[in-house]
């Protein structure tokens, strides 16, 4: 019974998670804050060495099963980079649509399932449903869509299977695209309910300083092209990441941090930073959505990054309306991939639902991958959601344990961490310290 | 079922445990637009992260489903207590049931890749191995997929709920292309597809848009990889490719492992 009882609370406490958030307060001060994430790791970046380039596609799209397309698009987009590959004008189209398919089916996921159910106090999308299930109903239509045209394009919206570098394995039929934008213009409407139902919430104000991070393209809401910028005016390359940001490693998380390469600052990447970034691009009913909500948008607050969401699942719909309405299918010839293995570097970061995700890799004169750099969003916003955390932690000291975890796990989900490290996972533990002579370090 | 001593009927309760792996499977649940209401009103999800902060972690469960491989010591401690919690346990995907992709460090030095990622390798916990959840516990089934199929999940979950046991297809991806109508990529066209030994379940995805299959719904039952290797050694394909098509994501399972070893180790397929 002895070791029973030992696994009842060393295993299954941990259950609760892959994180863990640790305060230590002192004197009513926050002495020090961790956001532990112990996801146990996979190791892609060394798994992918000595594959062949053609399979990245296939093997990227295995790090998250929310967003794979951006993770095996922006591995497609550098080995194109490296090899010289053209990439003809339809094709181009298509992958916006593909994003615009992965885009609203990740956000409506974060809007229903994490913030829907912490602005109305309740536990799940399940409690939601029994109080506004018109609401889920139209959330989860509105993600089937979503799914639909990643399915049309990847032949699955898990892990989808349609891509290959220079293009797709199958182009979709005039006559799909046509339905499918059917089905997009009625849904237009049901986004721009689904976001005044969540500006009619309770949604709290947690402004902050924090630098700004997005791509920006000429004449487009950035996807995957475009360069990299920032409310700090930085604007370098797309390709170029590596010259503003670096990774460093942090002993309580698996997950590498990365910060400004000039000053170790943290910085925000996601929907609140590409509506802030680029509003000027956005569609019509999107830039109606967000100029209603511009007093929201005035600092940056990652509270109000739900409503950033809501824009760009309207954004989303009228850029994959534009691509349907526009679709020229190209001549055959076009589509014969002129991908020829060499040694070669190359590099790109695109936007995944969760903020620029950046690639940069080097091939052998075969084709093999001999190096492969995965900086994903969730890495890039660690530093400033303890940076967030830090600012919010002085004003749950005071609240019940419950309604302190509860708050900061909210907080938390604001971000939309990759839900594999931080959806509902959070133990809190606040450690009370009195100040001593010798606490001054 | 019955609440014990009051014959009132209750809701089963269901529980979603995630190890190493994408969240994917976990998604392919909530990918049941339709459906998804209805089955959270006939269960009670007792505990499930990635959908709801409700967390039961006592137990007892009626059916559990598991995510993910075993990659740390502490794994293997969880997952005994999942297991001694769960009425039926069921893994789900290809890391579950398989080791995912995540087990080519099991041919490798993962000292080496811990390295290769971290600045500080030793901050890094990490078994050598990845390794499917029946390596260490009993499982009741095991669906296969990366990811799962959502349509097979709810079959195998409605099943379980009613005591019956999983009628999961065990024929290859051919059967569902010669359903599907599908030219073979294979016969016609000499795309190097791994179809014939793996299991039926996606709907013959890869070859309906005219690709490969590349095996991610794992092997199906009795393959002959040895036979298919030789065919695409045969057609020109050079002997690191055919072990990278056998190392891949199900590559841990010993229907592949044993032929890619030896592929690897003697040069040749014939065994």
């Amino acid at each position: 019974m002895t070791e029973r009882r030992r696994i009842e609370v060393s295993a299954l406490a941990r259950v609760e998670g892959e994180g863990a958030l640790h305060l230590v307060v002192e004197g009513g001060q926050v002495v020090d804050l961790r956001l532990e994430i112990y996801e146990p790791p996979r190791f892609f970046e060394a798994l992918t060495r000595g594959r062949r380039a053609d399979e990245l596609p296939d093997l990227m799209a295995r790090i998250c099963g929310i967003c794979p397309v951006a993770y095996q698009m922006s591995a497609v987009h550098a080995i194109e980079a490296a090899w010289g590959v053209p990439v003809p004008p339809a094709v181009r189209a298509l992958r916006r649509l593909y994003y615009a398919g992965e885009w609203i089916e990740s956000h409506v996921l974060h809007m229903m399932f994490l913030a829907a159910p912490d602005l109305l106090g309740l536990d799940d999308a399940m409690g939601v449903a029994r109080l506004h299930r018109a609401e889920v109903e139209r959330a989860l239509g509105l993600r089937k869509l979503g799914n639909r045209i990643l399915i049309l394009l990847g032949g699955r919206s898990v892990n989808p299977v349609g891509v290959r570098i220079g293009g797709f394995h199958r182009l979709p039929a005039p006559a799909e695209l046509r339905a499918l934008g059917d089905e997009l213009r009625r849904a237009r409407g049901e986004a721009e309910a689904l976001l005044r139902w969540f500006v009619a919430l309770p949604v709290p104000s947690r402004p902050q300083d924090v630098e700004l991070v997005a791509l920006r393209h000429p004449a487009e809401y950035p996807m995957n092209e475009g360069r990299l910028v920032s409310s700090g005016g930085l604007d370098v390359a797309g390709d170029a990441w590596e010259s503003a940001f670096e990774e460093h490693q942090v002993q309580h998380s698996t997950a590498l941090h990365a910060r400004r390469r000039e000053g170790g600052t943290p910085y925000l990447v996601g929907p609140l930073a590409r509506v802030a970034l680029n509003s000027e691009r956005l569609s019509p009913a999107a830039r109606a959505a967000y100029r209603g909500l511009a007093e929201r948008f005035a600092r940056p607050d990652p509270a109000a990054s739900v409503f950033a969401r809501g824009i760009e699942v309207l954004q989303a719909i009228d850029e994959a309306l534009a691509v349907i309405d526009g679709y020229e299918p190209p001549p055959a010839a076009a589509l014969e991939v002129a991908a020829v293995p060499r040694a070669a570097a190359g590099a790109a970061t695109t936007e995944a639902p969760r903020g620029i995700l950046h690639v940069a890799l080097t091939t052998d004169a075969d084709g093999l991958v001999e190096r492969l750099r995965i900086v994903p969003p969730t890495s890039q916003n660690q530093a400033q959601i303890e940076a967030d955390l830090r600012a919010l932690a002085p004003n749950v000291l005071a609240l019940p344990e419950d309604q302190a975890r509860r708050t900061c796990e909210a907080a938390i989900r604001d971000y939309d961490p990759c839900i594999s490290c931080a959806t509902h996972f959070l133990t809190v533990s606040i450690e009370r310290r009195e100040p001593g002579p010798c606490a001054s370090t | 079922m019955t609440a014990p001593g009051t014959g009132a009927p209750r809701r089963p309760k269901l529980a979603v445990f995630k190890f190493a792996s994408c969240d994917g499977c976990q998604l392919s649940i909530l990918n049941l637009e339709d459906e998804l209401l209805a089955l959270t009103e006939r269960v009670e999800v007792a505990n499930f992260l990635e959908a709801s902060s409700r967390v039961d972690a006592e137990g007892p469960w009626d059916v559990t489903l598991v995510e993910g491989s075993v990659t740390t010591a502490h794994d293997i401690e969880r997952i005994r207590a999942i297991r001694a919690r769960s009425a039926v346990l069921i893994t789900i995907g290809a890391c579950a049931t398989s080791g995912g992709i995540q087990a080519l460090r099991n041919r490798a030095d993962v000292e080496e890749w811990k390295a290769h990622v971290y600045p500080q390798p030793e901050w890094i916990a990490t078994l050598a191995h990845s390794t499917p959840i029946s390596e260490h516990v009993k499982v009741d089934a095991e669906i296969q997929g990366c990811p799962v199929n959502p349509r097979q999940v709810l079959r195998v979950l409605v099943r379980a709920l009613l005591g019956a046991q999983p009628d999961l297809p065990v024929a290859s991806v051919c059967l569902e292309c010669k359903r599907r109508g599908n030219p073979c990529v294979l016969v016609t066209r000499g795309v190097p597809c791994m179809g014939p030994v793996t299991r039926a379940g996606c709907g013959a995805i890869c070859p309906s848009l005219g690709r490969d299959c590349y095996g991610c719904f794992g092997p199906s039952a009795d393959p002959n990889p040895a036979s298919l290797v030789r065919h695409f050694e045969a057609a020109g394909m050079p002997r690191a490719d055919a072990v990278r098509r056998l190392r891949h994501i199900n590559g841990w399972r010993p229907e592949f492992r044993r032929l890619a070893d030896a592929l690897a180790n003697r040069g040749s397929s014939r065994d």
